[in-house]
């Protein structure tokens, strides 16, 4: 009898302790996890007189609509092909299609993304919400980019700590030391390392190459801004996974090491044959929560660019930030939130069925 | 197959000697074993002969090559773990074949001589399985799989059966010996039980501290110990030891006497005793014997624990006039506690050794 009044009650104590962290995630967390999901079928708005309607998928229809529009060249009254000085065809323009055509209510609002010349003809992209394309394929790209970018550069400062050299600790804690700065700090200072003018990396470069360099504006430049916050966000977060990679290394038994001494294999072969097998766990973890803190991407974007230049650097959590609260728009917000989920979500049940341990 | 000789070898690790050289000859295709208590040293040897240690001092030599400064992989030698160490990412055939696969040897040749170490180890059925599928008993046989592959000279085993549980290890042992018959190659062999340095070894190195304590056959170490240390290592139970006083030397005898013992004489040369003084007297536990009566010369007490093993019965006794023996009884002797009993023993089956 004694034992189970203690059970319940050092139960109850529990769920005291408990309680705390999880109102608070509860309220923080996991409800606006369900928000999101009842915002974006609604028209709901921060602060507004009108009530709220629910409208079903449209806003995911004015993010995700998309078209594929073929332009026939202009002719003139002999029906000849209307050419330019270089004898490029020329084409009415886009807006032609997308406004006020009564032929084409379907393209009606849609903006040309991206097109191509495909004989005479050019074919145009038109997507309904062309900033919204690009935040997505900034994020894609910046996705692609960091994960081998974060978790190979991780592995390598791994292994290379995982030695029993003097001093090496000290490296060790060199190579974290950026993951405990606040990012923001990390993106403020970095502006000064790429500032156009008197930049760190524009005056190394320029001493490198004896003044041969040109500076270059690097977050000011549509070809350079990404890949720059792409380039500092690796280094930032490159520590953390440091420390992951060394756990999952220490776990893999010294024996296997030395079966592959005695065995003659090169180094090559051991990190093929034992190491990276052996890593098998680690690197599921590793890669999938960069993933995810990828897709996450929002401060380096607000401190260093805020979007720019001509909308480069735009990304997916940036853009539901600027909507739902920059124009108010929560329920617009709250549909780019969701759709984030589900693409990440979807990435990472395709990395773990790669990754799986195959029996 | 291949000579392995060991002269001086020692080795520090920073300040601390470990092995305080050693001499070692292994003939071509015996069967070696390094017998001795945890941190005696056996182990490290074993590693500074497969090159995994360095040797900080002295020579190694496999078959009359200097080796000292040779990569493992140019020893000759394989080595089985005790972990086993078979990799839970490959199946059998590729934990097997895996010496071959990182020497770059065909396919069709590794094919085959991984069919070849299967058929010796009889596990031809297991070769596409996981080592997660496998027992602890399948897990060391892809382990010695493994070894067989690289076709050394020399085989190295690492206590390989402590992992394994006492029916399975015992199958084990036998294993082995039939494959050191059927392989006819040098093997060195370390492990801390006593049992399997007896049934499996050809010659035993007995290990103490990093020194050699003596090297023989198994019978030769367990009839004529060469010191204290060798003489309660080896046999089970452990040999009883007694303090006693020489009272008579003489070229073919001593005679010896304690408080718990009449004065007996052995058939010893006198040699070391001859100055009289004190020496320990060393029985085995089977060498003692129960008579009835009160024979003269025996040891009297009184049975304080019983151990019935069936074959035979080791018994406990606190003798009368000081001191504890054990002894081991052939067959089941239906002795119980609390009962008095006289045990006597044949002085040539005893052991004199000068107090260390």
């Amino acid at each position: 009898m004694a034992a189970r009044s203690t059970l319940t009650q050092s139960n109850m104590a529990g769920w005291g302790f408990a309680l705390p962290a999880f109102a608070l995630l509860a309220v923080f967390i996991i409800l606006p996890f369900f928000f999101a999901f009842a915002f974006s079928l609604t028209d709901q708005r921060l602060i507004s007189p009108n009530p709220t309607r629910y409208v079903g998928f449209e806003n995911y229809e004015r993010l995700l609509g998309m078209n594929i529009l073929r332009i026939e060249p202009a002719r003139d009254d002999a029906g000849q092909i209307v050419r330019d000085a270089n004898g490029d065809p020329t084409y009415p323009r886009v807006r032609t299609f997308t406004r006020n055509n009564p032929d084409l209510p379907h393209l009606q609002g849609m903006r040309e993304w991206f097109g191509w010349r495909s004989g005479d003809d050019r074919v145009v992209v038109l997507a309904r919400d062309v900033l919204f394309m690009k935040s997505l394929v900034n994020t894609l790209t910046f996705v692609i980019a960091i994960v081998p970018l974060q978790g190979g550069g991780a592995l390598l400062l791994a292994l290379l700590i995982n030695q029993r050299l003097r001093g090496i600790n000290a490296f060790r804690a060199i190579y974290f030391m950026p993951v405990v700065i606040s990012i923001v700090v990390v993106s403020l200072l970095w502006r000064f390392i790429y500032d156009g003018n008197d930049g760190v990396l524009n005056n190394i470069l320029h001493g490198l190459t004896l003044g041969a360099f040109q500076p270059i504006d690097w977050l000011g430049r549509t070809d350079t801004a990404l890949a720059s916050i792409i380039v500092m966000s690796a280094w930032q977060a490159v520590g953390f996974h440091m420390v992951i990679w060394l756990a999952g290394l220490q776990t893999i038994s010294p024996t296997y090491y030395e079966v592959a001494t005695i065995e003659g294999a090169n180094k090559w072969q051991t990190f093929r044959y034992i190491t990276w097998p052996g890593l098998r766990n680690t690197a599921v973890l590793v890669f999938i929560v960069i993933t995810i803190q990828a897709f996450a991407l929002f401060a380096q974007i607000d401190v260093m660019t805020n979007g720019g230049p001509l909308d480069s650097t735009q990304t997916l959590v940036f853009q539901a930030i600027e909507r739902g609260y920059g124009k108010q728009d929560i329920s617009g917000g709250s549909t780019i939130a969701v759709i984030l989920f589900f693409v990440v979500l979807a990435i990472s049940l395709v990395q773990r069925y790669l990754t799986r341990e195959r029996t | 197959m291949a000579e392995v000789n060991l002269k001086q070898v020692r080795k520090s690790f920073g300040d601390t000697e470990v092995i305080k050289g050693v001499d070692i000859d292994i003939d071509d295709g015996e069967f070696v074993v390094f017998v001795g208590p945890s941190g005696c040293g056996k182990s490290t040897l074993l590693r500074m002969i497969a090159g995994l240690e360095d040797i900080t001092s002295g020579t190694l030599e496999i078959d009359g090559r200097v080796v000292n400064d040779v990569q493992p992989k140019d020893r000759g030698i394989a080595m089985v773990f005790q972990t086993y160490a078979i990799f839970p990412h490959m199946s059998v055939r590729e934990n097997v074949g895996f010496g071959l696969t990182i020497a770059g040897v065909s396919r069709d040749e590794k094919d085959r001589k991984v069919m070849e170490a299967a058929k010796i180890l009889q596990m031809e059925h297991l070769l596409d399985r996981r080592p997660s599928q496998l027992s602890g008993g399948q897990r060391q046989r892809v382990a010695i799989g493994r070894a067989i592959v690289r076709d050394p000279s020399v085989f190295l085993f690492d206590e390989p059966l402590s992992n394994l549980d006492a029916a399975l290890r015992m199958d084990m042992r036998m294993e082995i010996a039939k494959l050191h018959k059927q392989l006819d190659a040098t093997m060195v062999y370390v492990t801390h039980d006593q049992v399997e340095a007896m049934t499996l070894a050809d010659k035993i190195v007995v290990l103490r501290d990093g020194i050699v304590q003596q090297i023989g056959a198994p019978m030769d170490l367990y009839h004529k110990p060469a010191n204290l240390f060798v003489a309660g290592f080896i046999g089970s139970p452990s040999m009883n030891f007694m303090d006693v006083a020489v009272r008579q030397a003489s070229a073919e005898s001593v005679t010896v006497e304690a408080p718990a013992l009449d004065p007996v004489t052995l058939p010893v040369a006198s040699g070391e005793f001859a100055g009289g003084g004190g020496a320990k007297l060393g029985i085995r536990p089977q060498h003692l014997s129960v008579v009835e009566g009160n024979t003269g010369g025996a040891l009297h007490g009184r049975v304080v624990l019983v151990e019935r093993l069936g074959t035979e019965t080791v018994v406990n006794v606190d003798l009368a006039r000081g001191g504890n023996i054990v002894a081991a009884l052939a067959e089941d002797r239906p002795l119980s506690v609390g009962a008095n009993v006289a045990l006597s023993f044949d002085p040539a089956q005893a052991h004199l050794f000068a107090d260390a």
